[in-house]
């Protein structure tokens, strides 16, 4: 579904990615891991547009993405929960999930998706008038899924959901991703979070300063040493 | 004695209120703006005059009936905001706000020569006999009563254009967050050409309000120009609401003020009030 073919990209004089190559299959969940610094909200940034492409070549279901402009990039089907959420602070949810639905695509579909992203969660409809920014960070991580949801996404790219949430509510995050897969949505996760993800997902890549490292199917990287010794501390 | 007073001092406070409605509006533009964009727009008020000379000309001198010339106003200005962004504002976004102010600044000037070249110095007005309402012992200009109730129906018009609809909805998301707007399949740069001219339109139904009660010439805009700046930094720039209720406040100062005193007196007080609450409160009184 998405193919990333030695992808180059950084900041001014600063290279972030180096020639990273990774592919996600239709109906899979895939797992970017890596310690902080590495490349991995770079790299969800360039599938998504936002900044420019250097080398190599970026598809969506085999259509170029290479020169689509960062506000098209939503119509081929990608949805991005941006890392830390970046909520409409002083907009409701409901405003929120709107914003979700600028698609003219979407909007004709609005109320239908609204009401699924309520059944997804519920919690969301109790607070539909409340202001985002006055959420806790776990209803505000749902907030954001649900926003990204809907634009009726194919893949949903999510940077970090897990992050600066209390330890309870990492559970539950990672149960909503679950949730999320067994809707039919593909996913691509970026993570720090290791341990947990690596249960979420089918397969992963291990991002270092820039460089995909290793990938592999979840269970045989949670094996292995290298993981292990580096980032799950056994 | 006593009623009379009370009934004069009642009047004053009346036609505060009414004052209060089309400087809100004068605000509001220059708010929206600021608030999506980050730009203030220092040739705001020279906008309200050419959407002035607009009306003079379509109504006097092409004859077309008075409200199809304001509608007429309404969408030049609207226009001329939109081309202010794209042509002035868009090429220096990424710039120091300094320069932006001065390029804002320099159109301002630029404005005010051509409509001299152009239009000549003369006052001109539309030559409009409205009626005087009296309510009892007070007396109300129409002129006055009308502009305040079509400033309140377009605050109110954009209140929903902003809180109902998608676009609407996504130039409040933009002045909260403009990086992530891409994300959400929105073109910044298209909202803000819509931005633009809603602001536009906004001070063009200001010049319709105005140009009913005033005579258009060329430095007009000095005169509404500062006082609705005022208005915008008091309420806090860039908010809405804030500079709703500011144009309220300092439309009573000055009324209540010209009423105990003298008209200028009312503008002293006013602008007093306004230096002291930013000694209190830079930020404007609902700024962040
Ligand atoms: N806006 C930016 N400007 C300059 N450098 C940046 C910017 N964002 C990230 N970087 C740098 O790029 C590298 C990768 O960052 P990032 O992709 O955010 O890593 P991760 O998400 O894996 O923590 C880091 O060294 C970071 O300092
Ligand atoms: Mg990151």
């Amino acid at each position: 579904m998405l193919k990333l073919e030695g992808v180059s990209a950084g900041y001014g004089d600063f290279q972030a990615l180096f020639g990273a190559s990774l592919d996600v299959q239709a109906g899979e969940a895939v797992a970017v891991i890596g310690p902080n610094g590495a490349g991995k909200t770079t790299l969800l940034r360039v599938i998504s547009g936002i900044i420019p492409l250097r080398e190599g070549h970026l598809s969506m279901e085999g259509r170029p993405l290479d020169r689509v402009p960062a506000h098209r990039i939503i119509e081929t089907g990608i949805a991005h929960v941006p890392e830390n959420r970046r909520l409409f602070p002083r907009l409701t949810v409901e405003e929120n999930l709107k914003i979700g639905a600028y698609l003219p695509a979407a909007r004709s579909r609005f109320a239908e998706r609204l009401d699924f992203v309520y059944s997804l969660f519920p919690r969301m409809k109790e607070r539909r008038n409340q202001l985002a920014g006055t959420m806790s960070g776990g209803e505000q991580q749902m907030c954001a899924i649900g926003r990204a949801l809907m634009s009726g996404p194919k893949l949903l790219l999510m940077d970090e959901p897990s992050a600066g949430l209390a330890p309870v509510i990492v559970q539950q995050v990672f149960d909503l991703v679950r949730r999320i897969r067994s809707e039919g949505y593909t996913v691509l996760i970026v993570e720090q979070n290791i341990q947990q993800v690596l249960k979420v997902v089918d397969r992963a890549y291990l991002l270092e300063v820039g460089r995909i490292k290793l990938s592999g199917k979840s269970a045989d990287l949670l094996a292995s040493d290298e993981i292990r010794r580096a980032y799950i501390g056994l | 004695m006593d009623t009379i007073f009370d009934i004069y001092l009642l009047e004053a406070i009346v036609n505060g209120v009414l004052l209060g409605g089309v400087l809100g509006l004068l605000a509001l533009g220059l708010n929206l703006v600021f608030g999506v964009i980050d730009v203030v727009w220092i040739c705001y008020a020279e906008l309200v005059m050419l959407g002035m000379y607009t009306v003079y000309f379509l109504h006097v001198v092409y004859g077309v009936p008075v409200l199809l010339a304001c509608l007429g106003a309404v969408v030049v200005v609207g226009v001329l905001g939109a081309l202010l962004h794209y042509l002035v504002i868009r090429p220096v976004l990424q710039s120091e706000p300094i320069n932006q102010l001065l390029v804002t600044g320099g159109v301002l000037f630029f404005l005010q020569s051509f409509a001299t070249l152009v239009f000549g110095i003369e006052f001109r007005n539309l030559g409009l006999k409205l009626p005087i309402l009296n309510f009892g012992e007070m007396y109300f200009s129409y002129a006055r009563v009308l502009a305040f109730l079509v400033a309140l129906a377009g605050m109110v018009g954009l209140y929903l254009f902003l809180t109902r609809t998608f676009l609407g909805t996504a130039i409040r998301a933009i002045a909260q967050d403009r990086e992530i707007m891409p994300l959400m399949g929105v073109d910044s740069r298209k909202l803000y050409l819509v931005t633009s001219g809603i602001g536009g339109g906004l001070a063009g139904l200001a010049a319709c309000l105005l140009v009913l009660q005033y005579d258009v010439h060329p430095a007009i805009g000095l005169t509404f120009g500062p006082i609705t700046f005022m208005i915008c930094v008091l309420g806090g720039l860039g908010n809405m609401i804030g500079g709703f209720v500011a144009a309220f406040i300092i439309s009573q100062f000055i009324s209540i003020g010209g009423f105990f005193f003298h008209i200028e007196w009312g503008y002293v007080i006013a602008f007093a009030f306004f230096i002291l609450t930013m000694f209190i409160r830079p930020q404007g009184l609902f700024g962040k």
